[in-house]
């Protein structure tokens, strides 16, 4: 059975049919054509398909699209700031946070959710954060450098 | 990975409603909370829900509320992640919000909620020690009636709950306790983060003065069919100053006491000998003086 769902998409209010036991991850990906959010474990462990619903970091493999009716949704897609890149992507890809790249949405939509909560983590902060991200490159080590990187730069833009 | 099949997904915007929706529509039909376990049991397990009755809508069960007798009420849809930072909670339980933040990972506990967890009755939910250390109540509601069960007695076996299909679990209620109760929640698991425990063991307790323990409870999850108090465990530290030999004794009758099984985490041994350290460990850092909870780096080291 379709649903009609309103949501807000990135900012832009997206009125849309759709099946209510479509995942959201799909909805995204599929019918929508948003295909920067990934699907890794389809099961809540690995945070690939990490986007924001109502502000707050979820995995969106694990939501229905009947549950949807107007919510705020922002991907991967979202995160850049008019045409510039998000300080936290320019950040992973100055220090190579990033290998085969797959990872890459779910971490950079963490580590958002992270600095906007505390501007100033320490690594194990980060590491706790980024706790339901898993890399199977296991580049973790820059992947932390660059959330560490980007905090700093938002940090120093506030000051400016 | 599998996908859910076409599904009737309702979303009542009162308890009554929800509770007549299931008798309406008959079996097939599941509650949905948080979701983050019954997406992954249609996905892992094959379930095949008709349709869902999701409660998200009904806006009397996501408050954290304080009534005058100094009682908490968490309703059912208090997410995870809301426990884990509630100011309320890490101050008055801190090892409840710990037990919280032990659960699945930060994007998991945005949606997974306290009552749904409750409700599916895993033998190794996190939260379920905790609050079962703190005398915790389930309030559960039917169309047009009401009860409240001791959650000890609120789960029969693995997965199962004493509740009938069209009841809904809607709050967790955790009596007033004397401002003098400390606590430990300690996870013992194969990984850090992102798994779930071989062992966990739930302290509440009260000292008098001359630090004689006059309040205790000791709760086990994981090594039982149902999170379980360790009762002879309980009754040895009961009453006494709490001496390392004591919080050993009672470890050693906690790890009688449980009933673990062997599966692909640990066998049943080592979880036995894992409630023995760990209970004993428990105690003695919940009576500790000057220590409270902030970093989970600090609740880690804590472990060990």
């Amino acid at each position: 059975m379709k649903k009609k769902i309103q949501l807000t998409l990135n900012g832009k209010k997206t009125i849309l049919e759709a099946p209510a036991h479509r995942l959201l991850l799909d909805l995204l990906r599929d019918e929508i054509g948003l295909t920067g959010t990934k699907e890794g474990c389809g099961t809540g462990d690995c945070g690939a398909c990490t986007v924001f619903l109502n502000g707050k970091p979820v995995n969106s493999c694990l939501i229905l699209s009947g549950e949807l009716d107007g919510a705020e949704l922002v991907t991967i897609e979202g995160l850049k700031i008019g045409p510039e890149l998000h300080p936290i992507q320019k950040a992973f890809i100055q220090d190579g946070g990033a290998q085969c790249g797959y990872c890459t949405p779910g971490m950079l939509m963490m580590a958002k959710a992270l600095l906007d909560e505390n501007p100033n983590p320490t690594e194990e902060e980060i590491r706790f954060a980024l706790s339901g991200n898993l890399c199977r490159c296991t580049g973790y080590a820059k992947i932390i450098q660059a959330v560490q990187d980007a905090a700093k730069e938002i940090r120093q833009a506030a000051r400016r | 990975m599998k996908r859910t099949e076409p599904l009737e997904i309702y979303q009542p915007t009162s308890v009554n409603e929800a509770c007549r929706i299931i008798k309406q529509s008959g079996p097939g039909g599941h509650f949905l909370a948080g979701g983050t376990d019954l997406i992954i049991a249609i996905k892992e397990k094959g379930w095949v829900p008709r349709y869902v009755v999701d409660l998200k809508r009904i806006p009397s069960l996501s408050e954290i509320l304080t009534n005058s007798d100094g009682s908490l009420v968490l309703g059912a849809l208090t997410t995870m992640r809301e426990i884990e930072i509630s100011p309320l909670i890490r101050d008055r339980y801190p090892f409840l919000a710990q037990s919280a933040a032990e659960v699945g990972s930060i994007q998991i506990r945005h949606r997974a909620t306290i009552g749904g967890n409750m409700a599916n009755a895993t033998p190794s939910a996190d939260v379920a020690p905790a609050l079962i250390a703190l005398d915790a109540k389930a309030k559960i509601s039917g169309e047009n009636s009401e009860r409240i069960v001791a959650l000890e007695k609120f789960f029969v076996g693995p997965g199962k709950t004493l509740m009938k299909p069209d009841e809904i679990l809607t709050a967790l209620i955790i009596p007033p306790h004397p401002a003098t109760l400390r606590g430990e929640y300690i996870k013992f698991s194969p990984r850090e983060m992102m798994d779930l425990a071989y062992v966990g063991v739930a302290v509440a307790l009260a000292m008098d003065e001359r630090k004689k323990v006059k309040h205790v409870r000791i709760a086990l999850g994981a090594v039982a069919p149902i999170p379980m108090r360790a009762r002879k465990a309980e009754a040895i530290v009961l009453d006494q100053i709490l001496s390392e030999e004591i919080a050993e004794q009672a470890g050693g009758e906690a790890a009688k006491e449980c009933s673990p099984i062997s599966d692909v985490r640990s066998s049943a041994d080592y979880r036995r000998e894992m409630v023995r350290v760990n209970t004993k460990r428990a105690l003695l850092n919940a009576a500790s003086e000057h220590w409270r909870p902030t970093s989970w780096v600090e609740r880690r080291d804590r472990r060990y």
